[in-house]
Parts: structure tokens; sequence; C-alpha cells
């Protein structure tokens, strides 16, 4: 009998494989899908009262949530905040990433090290800090004030949607470096300077070769980015005030005080699915762009 | 003796769809220094895994010592393995590194200490036992790997092209060395390389293997001698591959129309049909006689010599032959590259030096 | 490579300012005497941190943040450890999909995570409270504790695995005599980076913890008020040193041992 179940285990790399597997299988099963697959059917109920669920199938709470001028204006703003971040920390971290994949030579590593620490702090301590920053009795204001410069604070900084880009710009920073910098990394200077020799203007030699052979670090950089960007709750919750509110937020109102917890289900699944979609056309658009520059 | 003391019963080893090992079957004999030789991709290593216990038989089985292994996981073999790369592991030193088999022999410590102290000194480590992988070299290395293996007193031992990572110098020495240990110990050794110079000069028997197949197995001398095919001609040594077709047969000879040449009669080893035009001759470059004068072997050609290879301690010359249309290769231990003025010589072959093989 | 170009250089140091500066100014104004946050600066005290130590309730949020960081990251870097070692060592049908499945939690937004963990774990009756967050934590550090680990292995030489197996041993004395023992930094890198990241969580902490509090929980209570603000500047320093802290202890240790292997001294025979 052992011999048996020795030569099935022996000649079976799966069976090896999936026995190691299994604990983690079972956890993302157990811990994910289960749970992912329930709400999704929560989605499809309706909160009768404080306590009662009434547990028909139905799509009416979809059907509530388009019709919910709020909900639809939530979620388009919570793309777009998600994509303008993207955008801007994609730019701002682009050059950063340049300069240390082909200009540093020695201690590329220490580089990297100590340009994500800060995304080793807690997010929370981090958001908290821009409040700091920003607020009208902030740092900011304070000292432009006490130079003189300003006689008024800068309301806009604050409670606003412009204070949730500026934070966001900055919590995800090191997600977009470190993608971006390995893509840059493995990219042949001589190739650049083969652009250079051939008679290209440093723009050029960056936008036809450089950029081209970056992109697979940018799309991880773009979905790295925009993923948890959409469905942030803390940076609009403490300086959004109600201009930068996002979907999140809403999300958490139903689960919580509202008590509408289809609804509040139905968003999240709209939330994920948007999220997917929109992962799914970045990957496409990006690969054919891929194909068309190089 | 135990003359199949390691039985291979048709063991094949697919790998999706490439044949590894295709229905391979022989037997080794206790105590033997026994080689796979063959080429990169051949086979040899798969087949050595599966001896060892790291590959698992699409069909077939493995007998050692009259027990059938096939099932059983490398840890219940008896059978230790010098791998290539060594695989000394980096965080225990020497002493530890060889003692680490012995834990699951259930020996005294005392005895543990011994078994160490002996092997060190077989393999010529004596005072390294504190030193980790980093701190020594190659050849060092290659020997804590087999002082780790044999310190287990394995059945059988097996070696996976240990000295290839070696310089030429230390690895003639190291075969000089593994050769008369084996002699020393006993041990059943299954060596698997791809220098046939290895193989042919440190083993007991040979098998050539390609394609997963086993092209020959013989002792040495028959290999060199007497190759029963193309490849093994071709992969043993050097040879000149001659045109040629059979006519009629004559009991232990065959009548043969070699290209050029004319008709020989030629010992049929293989058997080779009468009338055919799928064959070869073969011939070896230190059989033949490259000379200034004419001279009285069975066939003595005119020739000019194209290119010389000086190698020390003998010569090669690339020759142009009459009537033979490719470059012929001579060697010579008598002349050098200075010795033809004009490059003009005669070469001379005896017919006993001529083999026969198919074309396959 | 041999141009400096001194303009993307300034642009560099401004883009680390950019980052270190709001981070940095927590330590500042936790020793402003002030409850303000703004400039010029008040004078030095240090009487925020004598506050901090002093509060009941944040050493029961800190103790409880070190009980759920501590569980999650062991768990979820033991099935990191094994899941690493399958996808490391085998090719196996349906590997993409089960490395696609495992990393999910780390590519989907977190609040839907949260948010379908407490609809499960309220309909089955169950409490909110640490457990969950512990469940949630573990979930949210495996793929991130695995992908350190597969680098570790992929850097591992299995013939030692073999050469263990060789010389006697089963898979288990293997692992723990060989694999183990080499893997070890990885191993404990891992676990540091994934208790940080428990540590500092907030989103799953927030919806599932009920009444028990992390200390994420217990700094956003105390955010919203204005007077309490202080302490919570010093216990947000004394985080960020801590944090700082094990970090870099964790990127060391992950290189140790790495350059190792590509090392070969040479002494002459």
């Amino acid at each position: 009998m052992i011999v048996f179940w020795r030569k099935i285990y022996a000649k079976h790399d799966n069976v090896k494989a999936y026995t190691l597997l299994s604990p983690a299988l079972i956890l993302v099963i157990l811990a994910m899908v289960v749970p992912m697959a329930l709400m999704l059917s929560f989605s499809m109920f309706t909160q009768v009262s404080m306590m009662e669920i009434d547990y028909t199938f139905t799509f009416q709470r979809y059907i509530d949530f388009f019709q919910k001028n709020l909900l639809v204006t939530l979620l388009i703003k919570s793309i777009k905040i998600s994509f303008l971040v993207t955008l801007i920390t994609l730019i701002t971290a682009y050059p950063v990433c340049y300069y240390i994949a082909f200009y540093v030579k020695k201690n590329k590593m220490l580089w990297l090290v100590l340009l994500t620490l800060p995304f080793w702090t807690s997010y929370l301590l981090r958001v908290f800090s821009w409040k700091i920053i920003l607020g009208t009795k902030g740092v900011i204001n304070s000292s432009l004030i006490n130079a003189g410069i300003l006689s008024e604070p800068l309301t806009f900084l604050m409670y606003s949607e412009t204070a949730v880009v500026i934070t966001l710009t900055h919590a995800w920073a090191a997600f977009a470096l470190l993608p971006l910098y390995v893509s840059l990394e493995k990219i042949d200077f001589s190739f650049i300077e083969a652009g250079r020799d051939l008679g290209l203007s440093r723009f050029e030699v960056f936008w036809k070769i450089t950029f081209p052979l970056s992109l697979p670090g940018v799309i991880g950089a773009i979905l790295i980015i925009f993923i948890p960007t959409v469905g942030d709750y803390v940076t609009p919750a403490l300086l959004g005030g109600t201009d930068g509110r996002m979907l999140s937020n809403m999300i958490q109102a139903y689960f919580g005080k509202i008590n509408n917890i289809p609804l509040g289900a139905a968003s999240a699944t709209i939330m994920l699915t948007t999220v997917v979609l929109i992962t799914i056309i970045v990957s496409n658009v990006t690969k054919r762009l891929t194909q068309r520059l190089t | 003796m135990n003359n199949s003391f390691i039985q291979i019963n048709n063991i094949s080893k697919h790998f999706a769809d490439v044949k590894a090992v295709d229905d391979v079957s022989f037997e080794i004999k206790e105590g033997e220094f026994f080689s796979l030789l063959g080429p990169s991709g051949c086979g040899k290593t798969t087949l050595l895994r599966l001896l060892a216990g790291f590959e698992y038989p699409t069909s077939g089985n493995l007998l050692i010592d009259g027990t059938d292994i096939t099932a059983l996981p490398p840890d219940k073999r008896p059978t230790n393995m010098v791998f290539q790369n060594y695989a000394i592991f980096p965080h225990l030193n020497v002493e530890k590194n060889i003692q680490f088999g012995l834990r699951k022999l259930g020996l005294s410590n005392d005895e543990i200490d011994k078994r160490v102290k002996d092997v060190l000194l077989l393999v010529k480590l004596e005072g390294y036992e504190e030193r980790f992988s980093n701190q020594l070299s190659g050849g060092q290395r290659q020997r804590v790997a087999l002082a780790r293996a044999l310190v287990r007193q394995p059945k059988v031992l097996l070696l996976d092209e240990p000295l290839g990572a070696l310089d030429k110098k230390l690895r003639d020495e190291m075969q000089l060395e593994l050769r008369t240990l084996q002699k020393n110990i006993g041990i059943t050794f299954v060596f698997v390389t791809h220098d046939q110079q290895e193989a042919i000069s440190m083993s007991d028997r040979v098998a050539v293997m390609n394609d997963g197949k086993i092209q020959q197995l013989s002792v040495p001398n028959e290999l060199y001698k007497n190759p029963e095919n193309i490849f093994v001609s071709d992969f043993i040594g050097e040879t000149n591959f001659l045109k040629a077709e059979t006519k009629s047969s004559d009991g232990e000879f065959i009548n043969v129309s070699i290209e050029g040449l004319g008709e020989f009669k030629i010992k049929n080893n293989l058997n080779i049909a009468a009338n055919s035009s799928d064959v070869v001759c073969s011939v070896r470059p230190e059989s033949m006689m490259i000379s200034k004068v004419k001279s009285d072997w069975d066939i003595c050609l005119d020739a000019k010599i194209c290119q010389t290879s000086y190698l020390g301690e003998m010569t090669r010359f690339y020759v142009e032959a009459k009537g033979i249309d490719k470059i012929i290769t001579v060697s010579s231990q008598h002349f050098d590259n200075q010795s033809f003025e004009n490059n003009e010589c005669f070469i001379s072959m005896s017919l006993e030096d001529i083999s026969l093989l198919n074309k396959k | 490579m041999n141009e400096k170009n001194s303009t993307l250089l300034i642009y560099t140091l401004l883009y680390f300012g950019f980052l270190y500066v709001p981070v940095l100014f927590l330590p500042i104004f936790s020793f402003n005497d002030a409850n303000y946050m703004s400039f010029p600066l008040a004078g030095f005290t240090t009487e925020h941190y004598e506050e901090m130590w002093s509060k009941r309730n944040l050493h029961k949020a800190l103790w409880a943040s070190i009980k759920v960081g501590v569980v999650a990251s062991v768990v979820s870097t033991t099935i990191a450890l094994f899941a690493a070692k399958a996808f490391a060592r085998y090719k196996f049908r349906g590997e993409k999909i089960s490395y696609g499945g495992i990393m999910m939690p780390f590519l989907i937004p977190e609040i839907i995570l949260a948010v379908a963990i407490l609809t499960i774990w309220i309909n089955l009756g169950f409490k909110l409270g640490l457990v969950p967050v512990t469940i949630g934590h573990t979930l949210f550090c495996t793929p991130f504790a695995m992908l350190i680990l597969i680098a570790r292995i992929e850097g591992f030489d299995f013939s030692l695995e073999e050469a263990s197996r060789d010389l006697g041993e089963n898979a288990w004395g293997t692992f723990f005599r060989v694999s183990f023992p080499l893997y070890l930094p990885g191993i404990v890198a891992a676990l540091l980076l994934s208790f940080i990241i428990s540590f500092d969580e907030f989103i799953l902490a927030f919806f599932l913890t009920g009444s028990d509090a992390t200390l994420p929980m217990y700094m956003w209570g105390q955010m919203r008020f204005v007077q309490k603000l202080p302490h919570v500047l010093a216990l947000g320093a004394v985080i960020i040193v801590f944090t700082t802290f094990i970090v870099l202890l964790a990127f060391w240790l992950r290189n140790v041992g790495q350059g190792k292997a590509k090392k070969d001294i040479a002494i002459k025979l």
C-alpha cells in the first residue's frame, strides 16, 4: 500500500506542488473567495429595516446605484482622482527612477531603500502629516502668513479634492518607483547612446527608445497605484471634506450608520468590477502601444 | 562477485515529448568502475539520477543487489551521489558536512568520529575539518563531496561529471586518484562523463549513450578498436570515414569496395550484409603511417600534406590522398611538422586496422 | 554612463525632500510646546511623550497590535514559505492561476476585502474583534511574504536539497537541517516586513475590530480631537523610528547570504 502511494507521489510533481500550496489556497478560498462570493450574493438582497433583510434575489440594488446621483458621481470622482493621482505620481517619479537607473553607479540599492523607507511608516500617519501641512493653521499656511507672503490662509489646500490628490500622490509614490526602476534598469544604456549617435535629439531618444522599453514598468506602476487609490478610504475621510469624498466613504457608511448592507455590497461589487475592467483595458492598451512603438 | 549487481530493466524516462532515456537495459557488476559516456543531452545524467532516485522512471524498473529500488526515495536507497557542482552545505564546515549523512545510520559518536577521520585521510584532507565551503578550492570541495558520500559506505557510488570543473592537470591527477581509490575500497562506481578519454582511461566498462539509447557497452579496448557503429567510432578517439560498399561475403570476411582504393577483404565483426551501400569504413589516424617513401603495407597512397597540428607528443597531418576525395588525418610520433619538404608524402594503412560499420 | 546630469540630480533630491518632509514633521512637532502644528516652533518639550506613556488605552491598543502582528506575520510567512517552495521548485498545471489567486488580496482595493470579510463574519454569528482582523491581516500579508521568499528560494541551490536526500534525510529532515537554515534570513525578513504591514494596517482593522482597538484604530480615534493631538504626534514619531529600524534590519537580512553564494574564494591547492 505504502509502495503504491509512494509511486504516485514520486511520479507526480503536481501532487507535491499542491500539497505545499494547500494552506495558501485554503486561506485564500476561505478568507477571500468565499467572503467575496457572499458579499456578491448580499448585493442581490434588500435591506427591509434595521435588522431585517429580504433574501430574495434581485438586481434592484444595482439599478438603485446607478439611479443615485451621488453614488454615480462618487464612482466617477473616485476614478477621476485615481487617474489624476496615477498620472501625477508617474510623471513625478519617472525622472527619479531614470536618474538612479542611469546616473547612479555605486550603491543603487541604498538609494532605493532610502527612497522607499518613508512608505514603511504607517499610511495613517502620513495622511495625518499632510493634514498638518495643508491645514489652515498648518505648516504651509502658517509659514507663508508669517513670512508676509499671504494675508489669509489658502483654503483649497484642505478638505478638498486637491488635498486628496496631493496626499495620495505622496502616499503611493514608492509603488510607482519600484516597478519603474526595475524596467528602466533593464534597459541597456547603449541603446540610448546609439540613438544619440544616429542623430536623434534627447527628447526623441526618450520618446522613441527609452519610454517604450520602460513600458512594462509603467504598466506595473499604473496598476499598482490605480487599484488601491480607487478604493481609498482614509485620505478622503481625513482631509477630503465634502468636496473630496470618494466611493469608499459611502460604502463605509452603508455598512455602518446608514445600515444598508445590500446596497453597500452592490457598491463594493461595482467598484471591484470597475477596477478589473480598467485593469484589463490598461493592460491591453499598453500592450498594443508597446507593439506599435517598438 | 555479483555480475548483475545493478540491473537496469527497460528503463525509459520521458519529459513531455522528449525521450531522455529510451528503453535502456543493462547490468553493472559488483565492484566495477562503470562509466556512462556521451555528449550533452544523451541521457546519461538522467539515467544516473534515475538510479539515485531524483527522477522517477516513466517505465521499467531498477534493482540493486536483488532489491527493487524503483519506488524508493533517494534517502532509502543504498546509493550516494557526488554532484557535479559538489553541493557542499555552505552553512556547515567540512567535518559537519561529512558527518551529515551519518546521523541517520544510528552509529555511536565514536564510530562517527572514526569514520570521518578515516575518510578525510582517504581523500587527503586531514586538517581541513574546520573550513567552510567558501574557503576551499574547487579540487578540495570535490574531495569533500567525495568523502561525504563515501563515509556512508554505500553499495553504489554515483558520480555526476565530478571532474568537469577542474583544470586539466588537476583533472588528470584526480582521474588516477579516483581509480586507485575505487580499486582499494571496492565499491561499485557509476561514473558519468562526456570526456571519452576520461571514460576509457578510468573504467572497467563503458556504456556509450546517444539520444537516450545505449550505442555500445564494452570494455574500453573494444570500444576503441572495434566500435560497433558510426557514433561510437566517431565519439571515441579520432577516426577517418571512407565511403564503401560491401560485395560478396566470405565467411568471417567480406569483400568491400572502398572508394578510390579498390576491393579488399575486411573482417566482418558486425555481420554486415553483403551487397550493401549502407556501410562505411573507419580507420584511426594513429593506425595509419605517414612516410617519405613508399611502404609495403596493404594500402599505400601518394599524398600531399595540407595542414599539420603539432601536439608535442605527436603530430597530426591532414592530407589529401590520391583517390580519396576527403581530407585524411594521420598521426605520427615519428615525424613532425618540419619533416616534409614540399609537403609530399605517402600514407599507408593495414587491412586489419580498417573497421566496417553500418551507416545507420 | 559617464555624464553627470545635475538637473536630474537636483530634481531627485527635491523629490526626496517631498517624500521625507511630511514624515519628518511628526517628530519635529512632537517636541513642539504647543497644541498647534504651525511655524514658528514654540519651544522644546517632552511632555507629549510623557503624556503618551500614561494613556492606558494606548497601551491596550499597542498590545493588541502586537498580538495581531505576531500571529499574522508568523502564520502568513509559514504559509508563504510552503507556497513559495511550490512555485520556485515545481512546474505544475494551474501554476499561473494559483499564483494569481494567492496574489489577489494584494491586488484589489482593501476596502472590498474588509467589507467582504465583515459580511461573512457577522453572518456566521461571530463577534467582531481581534480574530477577524488577524485573519484579514494574514490574508493580506501572505502574498507579500511569498514574493520575498520566492526571490530567496529561486536563488537557492537545489542540489543542496538533493544532496541531503541522497545522504539519508527525508523531506522533513532536509527542510530542518538544510533548507531552513539557508532560507532563514529571507524568512526573518518576511516576518519583519509582514509584521510592519500588519502593525500599520488600518482599513481591515477599522471594519473588523469592533471594540478591540489596534494601534492605528486608537490613533484614528484620537485624530479627531485637537487637544489630544500632541501625544498622537509623539506616538507617531515613536512608531516611525521603530518601523524604520525594523525595515532597515529586514532589508539587510534580505541581502545576507545571497552574496555569499556568489562569492568564491579560490585558495591554491
